[in-house]
């Protein structure tokens, strides 16, 4: 009765979220399923089935064999974009987090130093990104120095609108999304364990291996998942980083979503839902993070 | 009971504030009391205008308010923003601020109203740009791409279809358009530029820019192309497929071989890309070019004897709108095209769709640099009061006659626009 009971109070708790949830993205998500098998025309929806979203964003991927097809190019192109970006943030990210939680005594300090890594955010996206042109432009201070201190004698055009801008800012804005629950993991450890471990024997770099990385693995994890999903859909960062010459899943989406051609756009974020989910399914794969909390 | 007495003093204090509002209101609007406070006039004349900013600026707004009394709401959004909600939510706004060629997308939705001819006070003298295809002079202007006077008029008040002929129903009433070419720093290139061909140039290899708007862009490539001699339209604004592959093939070609520094999307990375210096040559807007000039960089609206590209915006009706706000949005049309907003757009750059009130609403001065590319007596400033131009100066492209004599095609919505969108797609991530 009480079990019961217990479980019916659960529910209520739950349920307030569960139903924005339900409400606000499951419910236009399955929109989106359906939408994504609808025909169009110039102006409208067409709710008649048909699959012309689906075969339109494939065409002349067997045709063009073995050269990449449209779409195929672009889910490689934001793949690779999405691993510099993930790999950069995670070793910083994940150096910043050991840092703070294992070097930096105080609570005080620690909560200074953390304030300190938002600063990226204080200003808007829009201005934040337009402000690497005068840093990495032709003219931009970087090749101005080294032109000026004659390391370089023209400046290095790929400095800006490149696949190195794009991550550069990727990795300014989202390292900080990896060092917080790298952090949150990591102040968790007790103590006690790296000491027992140093009085084993074990050298800085066995502990390392063998007990931080393991029990900050859930932190690893759900940093990953935060800068993964974001990369992937991102549009706006690869557009004005990447001079719109850099095609991405989200741009793609945008792209038919501008032209009114919503079942194109709908079928494209279905297929990008899809790679996001299996590159998730396969990190949670690698550690269960329900067990791991 | 006690309930009841508050729910009454709730009333009567609301009530009281109505009509506190409404006396406001109408000395406001009409700047005197006449002493018979009527219950509709209490309501303030509020039009929610939708569009991309060309027309919208405070001084109009303000200026209406003054004039008649309407207090003008804007929501603004992107070209292609601004088609989607005229779509997808008709009754979210009352007037629309949009380019002709959005309107083979809108007018087939079912979601714009026709407007009634007779009701524009100045509708005969909307200049024969719109309604013929040639200037006031006589001289035929290119038709290429939607162009306006091919989708100006309705079969009938409630039709979907354009009609080729003049009828009393209109999809547009014109108020802005403009000739749009290629912007250059002049400084950088240090030599005469004269044909579209120059953006795929290699000279200017890793410093040319093209919009990255695909049924604006596409047009500019067009025009490139034909101007390199690869390839004669029939019409640029209505490409075949084969016309839009081979059009994508060669700037998909000048992309790999590095001709492009970036694309831009918006007014400010256009201005950012020229005014920085990372791009020479590129597509441009009218107060684009305006603006980096502003800033003490020089740069020029070059103009290329193949001709411009031209657009044209305007203002439709919801057809959601009805009744006294019916009325208002009439009346705020009329106003528009009666010269004091014309005078306004006039003066910073752009043409207005009646020339005679326009013209009323400027010095001569003025209607010589910006109208007949006279040079400047004395200084030419913006509507704000900042410096643009100094005396002596002349306009980029000359006079009227000269620019919109000279557009070869507007923007344009193509038959093909499906598989346009798509090739631009791939042409983007090749």
């Amino acid at each position: 009765m009480i079990e019961e009971r217990k479980s019916f109070i659960a529910w209520l708790q739950a349920g307030p979220m569960m139903l924005v949830f339900v409400a606000f993205f499951l419910l236009p998500l399955v929109f989106v399923v359906i939408v994504s098998a609808w025909d169009y025309n110039e102006y409208e929806m067409l709710p008649a089935l048909s699959f012309r979203g689906y075969t339109d964003t494939f065409e002349g991927c067997i045709a063009q064999l073995p050269d990449l097809c449209t779409i195929l190019k672009t889910y490689a192109k934001t793949v690779k974009l999405c691993f510099l970006t993930w790999a950069i943030t995670l070793t910083i990210g994940f150096t910043i987090a050991y840092f703070l939680a294992f070097h930096v005594r105080s609570k005080t300090w620690q909560i200074v130093l953390s304030l300190l890594c938002t600063i990226p955010f204080w200003t808007s996206n829009v201005i934040r990104m337009i402000a690497w042109v005068p840093l990495l432009g032709r003219n931009g201070l970087v090749n101005q120095g080294l032109i000026d201190m004659g390391l370089i004698k023209v400046p290095m055009e790929w400095l800006l609108f490149s696949e190195f801008s794009v991550v550069l800012a990727f990795v300014h804005l989202f390292t900080f999304f990896m060092v917080v629950p790298i952090f949150n993991s990591m102040i968790r450890i007790d103590p006690k364990l790296v000491e027992a471990a140093y009085d084993a024997g074990a050298t800085g770099f066995q502990t390392l291996v063998n007990i931080i990385i393991p029990l900050a693995k859930p932190g690893i994890v759900i940093g990953s998942i935060f800068v993964i999903t974001i990369v992937m859909g991102d549009f706006v960062t690869i557009g004005v980083m990447g001079g719109q010459q850099i095609a991405s899943a989200g741009k793609i989406i945008e792209t038919r979503l501008n032209a009114l051609q919503f079942p194109a756009a709908a079928a494209n974020a279905v297929i990008l839902l899809g790679i996001t989910i299996v590159i998730i399914s396969a990190l949670t794969r690698l550690v269960d993070i329900r067990k791991e909390l | 009971m006690t309930d009841s007495v508050k729910l009454d003093a709730k009333v009567s204090r609301r009530s009281l504030l109505k009509g506190a509002a409404g006396i406001a209101g109408l000395a406001a609007g009409s700047g005197a009391i006449t002493g018979f406070p009527y219950i509709k006039a209490s309501e303030p004349k509020v039009l929610r205008y939708l569009g991309t900013g060309v027309n919208e600026g405070d001084l109009i707004g303000q200026q209406c308010f003054k004039d008649t009394g309407i207090k003008i709401e804007y929501i603004s959004a992107t070209t292609d923003d601004v088609t989607k909600r005229v779509v997808t939510q008709p009754n979210s706004f009352d007037v629309l601020d949009t380019e002709y060629f959005s309107l083979k997308k809108l007018v087939p939705s079912g979601n714009i109203l026709g407007l009634e001819a007779k009701k524009i006070k100045e509708f005969d003298n909307i200049t024969p740009v719109f309604t013929k295809g040639q200037l006031p002079n006589g001289k035929k202007i290119g038709d290429q791409g939607t162009a306006p006077w091919k989708v100006l008029y309705l079969e009938g008040a409630n039709s979907k279809n354009f009609s080729k002929t003049a009828t009393d129903y209109v999809t547009l009433i014109p108020t802005v358009y403009n000739a749009d070419t290629l912007g250059i720093r002049p400084d950088l290139i240090k030599r005469p530029i004269t044909s579209w061909a120059e953006l795929l140039n290699p000279e200017f290899k890793g410093k040319a820019s093209i919009l990255n708007i695909p049924s604006i862009g596409i047009m500019d490539a067009a025009m490139v192309i034909e101007a390199t001699g690869q390839h004669k339209y029939a019409d640029k604004g209505n490409m075949t497929k084969e016309e839009i592959d081979l059009t994508m093939k060669i700037m998909t070609e000048a992309k790999k071989a590095g001709q492009f520094r970036a694309f831009w999307k918006d007014f400010n990375e256009s201005v950012n890309l020229m005014a920085s210096g990372e791009t020479v040559i590129q597509s441009m807007w009218s107060p684009a070019v305006t603006k980096v000039r502003s800033m003490g960089i020089p740069c020029t609206f070059q103009p290329l004897k193949e001709g411009y590209r031209s657009w044209a915006s305007g203002f439709c009706i919801s057809k959601a709108t009805t009744g006294p706000k019916l009325e208002w949005a009439y009346e705020f049309v009329n106003w528009f095209l009666s010269g004091w907003a014309g005078g306004y757009l006039n003066r910073q750059g752009y043409y207005s769709a009646v020339l005679s009130t326009a013209k009323a609403n400027m010095t001569e001065d003025e209607w010589g640099y910006w109208m007949e590319g006279k040079a400047a007596k004395s200084d030419i400033k913006a509507p704000d009061g900042s410096l643009l131009e100094k005396a002596g100066a002349v306009r980029d492209g000359g006079s009227y006659d000269d620019r919109m004599g000279n557009v070869a095609c507007w923007n344009a919505v193509m038959d093909e626009n499906d598989y346009m969108v798509r090739k631009w797609n791939e042409f983007i991530a090749a």
